[in-house]
């Protein structure tokens, strides 16, 4: 487990995932998270964000209000009446992310190729490549990508969390990982954090705390951000069955094929029929 | 102690980003129907007698708005000096790489098409190239033109069906169907303004006229109640949708009814414009609803 575990923890160690080519993730856990938004902080920092105006949303503590172009880490305020049946009453705070997924709507949609898949799993926009077509920013079901409005640096391309990819060949961990001071953001293989999202699962039921369960919907794959959620899911906007746009593709174009080819023979014989 | 309301949502802000695309793809969706079903109109027109001078309008008018539609894209884009990009790719999943590969299809038929009808006294006369060799050349890009127009027209619908929007997402049948009937009634209009009425042009009007008026119809009687539907029954692009379709269907079959042909085409142009507007307005919404994904 990684909390306590101090420098030898997943979030502190320097590693050589990309080189061996592991699949890794976060884990992100509302349980142990204190809404401080340092994940925030460090993912603008290090990713030299422009900042998104200084709104204030009125919605709980929440002032960066969603996921966005200049926004990749957003902690979500979630007033929790009570999390166990004598706990008094506070806040979930759930800090969301890019989910990485394993079957991107937003990589399949991509026209110009500048959306990729990295040698560890990550979903990556190549700044370079893209020219701000806009339709990952409709195809991504989280409402997670969008296109970033000038006049800012990378004005007019679509961004959202690199994973800190460029981070990672270096073999550092993601800024907002290596800073979370709870270790709610967990990175590491995938496949031994989708064990400890379990085994934190039944942790917390264990300990009388209802409703929990793991995030990562087999509708679009499986992700490579996991989440755990207490009570419902919805609370923390997170869609409950998520689509992979490109499931819709035989049903439009088979009505797209049929649609055309009643176009070519209408007017065929509607000059045919009027003829000589 | 009181209980509060049960949270459905978080603090009920959206979990999908709207389409941040602008008036230009709504306007390419209508340039691009209405050519590229007149280039279906001009493989149609060969069948008939006569009519060689329709053809080669509807050649003209297929090649104007292809060359149109990449100025309208390129405009929308967030990087526009980078819209040969596009073309570094092919991609069978992606809606959007087909839908460029289709247009440049058709550009490159539509093209082709008016260099060898108007070039074909040259080609035979002067050149002595066989008058048969240019005739079947003539035919194919013609054929080919007629392919990927109709293509060009009904993919818009499946670049928005194959999206992540709701609304869009639960119309991905009947978005190409709406969009391709729409062109193909648009081109017929087109060519009864520019070129007079004739009979073929009025019953394809007529066709189409009909199957959006059957459209309105359906969307007014069936998924009530459906949430990811709500913003089709109301709100402003619930408005403007039922005033396309108004205008593609009934107005647009009586004015035919009552001989007011002009007018009717008028109608349709204008239903078919707005329609793709209001889809666009539909997306908005529909993105903005939580509800539709929660
Ligand atoms: S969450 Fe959205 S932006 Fe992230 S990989 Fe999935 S589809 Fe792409
Ligand atoms: S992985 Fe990097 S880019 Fe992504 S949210 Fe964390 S700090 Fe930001």
């Amino acid at each position: 487990m990684a909390i306590g575990d101090g420098l030898a923890s997943n979030n502190q160690r320097r590693h050589l995932y990309v080189e061996q080519q592991v699949t890794v993730g976060f884990f992100t856990d509302p349980t142990l998270c204190i809404g401080c938004k340092a994940c925030e902080v460090a993912c603008k920092e290090h990713n030299a964000l422009p900042h998104d105006g200084f709104v204030f949303t009125a919605m709980s503590y929440d002032n960066t209000g969603a996921l966005g172009a200049s926004s990749y880490r957003h902690v979500k305020f979630v007033e929790e009446t009570a999390l166990a049946p004598d706990a008094p009453p506070g806040f979930l705070f759930l800090s969301d992310v890019c989910k990485h997924c394993e079957r991107a709507g937003c990589l399949e949609a991509c026209p110009t190729g500048a959306i990729v898949r990295t040698e560890v799993g990550g979903v990556f926009v190549q700044d370079d490549i893209c020219n701000g077509c806009g339709y990952c920013v409709v195809s991504c079901p989280f409402g997670v990508i969008d296109r970033r409005q000038g006049p800012v640096p990378g004005a007019g391309g679509a961004h959202k969390c690199t994973f800190c990819y460029d981070r990672q060949k270096d073999g550092l961990v993601p800024a907002c990982a290596k800073t979370c001071p709870t270790e709610s953001i967990q990175f590491g293989p995938l496949s031994e954090l989708r064990e400890r999202a379990e085994a934190r699962r039944q942790t917390l039921l264990d300990r009388g705390i209802a409703g929990v369960s793991v995030y990562d919907p087999s509708s679009v794959g499986g992700i490579h951000a996991l989440f755990l959620t207490v009570g419902d899911g919805a609370r923390f906007g997170l869609p409950s069955s998520p689509e992979v746009p490109t499931t819709h593709l035989r049903a439009a174009w088979s009505s797209a094929l049929l649609t055309s080819l009643f176009a070519i023979v209408a007017s065929a014989l509607a000059f045919w029929g009027a003829g000589p | 102690m009181t209980s509060p309301e049960p949270q459905t949502s978080y603090h009920g802000q959206p979990v999908l980003k709207p389409p941040v695309w602008t008036w230009e793809v709504p306007a390419y969706f209508f340039v691009g129907g209405t050519s590229g079903m007149s280039g279906v109109l001009a493989l149609g027109s060969l069948a008939g007698e006569d009519s060689l001078l329709l053809t080669r309008g509807l050649l003209w008018v297929a090649l104007v708005g292809a060359l149109v539609s990449p100025v309208l894209l390129i405009l929308d884009l967030g990087r526009p000096a980078r819209f040969l990009n596009m073309l570094r790719v092919f991609k069978w999943r992606s809606a959007m790489s087909l839908g460029v590969w289709t247009l440049i299809a058709f550009t490159s038929c539509a093209g082709t098409s008016v260099l060898l009808f108007e070039g074909y006294a040259v080609l035979v006369r002067e050149l002595g190239v066989a008058a048969e060799l240019v005739t079947v050349a003539l035919s194919t890009a013609i054929a080919l033109t007629a392919v990927f127009g109709a293509l060009l027209a009904t993919y818009t619908g499946v670049l928005l069906g194959a999206s992540a929007i709701p609304v869009w997402a639960a119309n991905r049948a009947l978005l190409p169907l709406h969009f391709g009937v729409a062109g193909l009634g648009s081109a017929a209009s087109l060519a009864v303004l520019l070129a007079g009425d004739s009979t073929p042009l009025l019953l394809l009007l007529a066709a189409a006229a009909a199957v959006e008026t059957l459209l309105l119809i359906k969307n007014e009687v069936s998924g009530r109640g459906r949430v990811v539907l709500a913003p089709l029954r109301r709100g402003s692009g619930a408005t403007r949708l039922r005033i396309a379709t108004l205008l593609m269907g009934p107005v647009a079959l009586a004015g035919l009814m009552i001989g007011a042909a002009e007018l009717s085409a008028l109608a349709f142009l204008a239903g078919s414009l707005l329609s793709r507007y209001a889809w666009l307005a539909l997306g908005r919404e529909s993105a903005r609803d939580p509800r539709a994904v929660l």
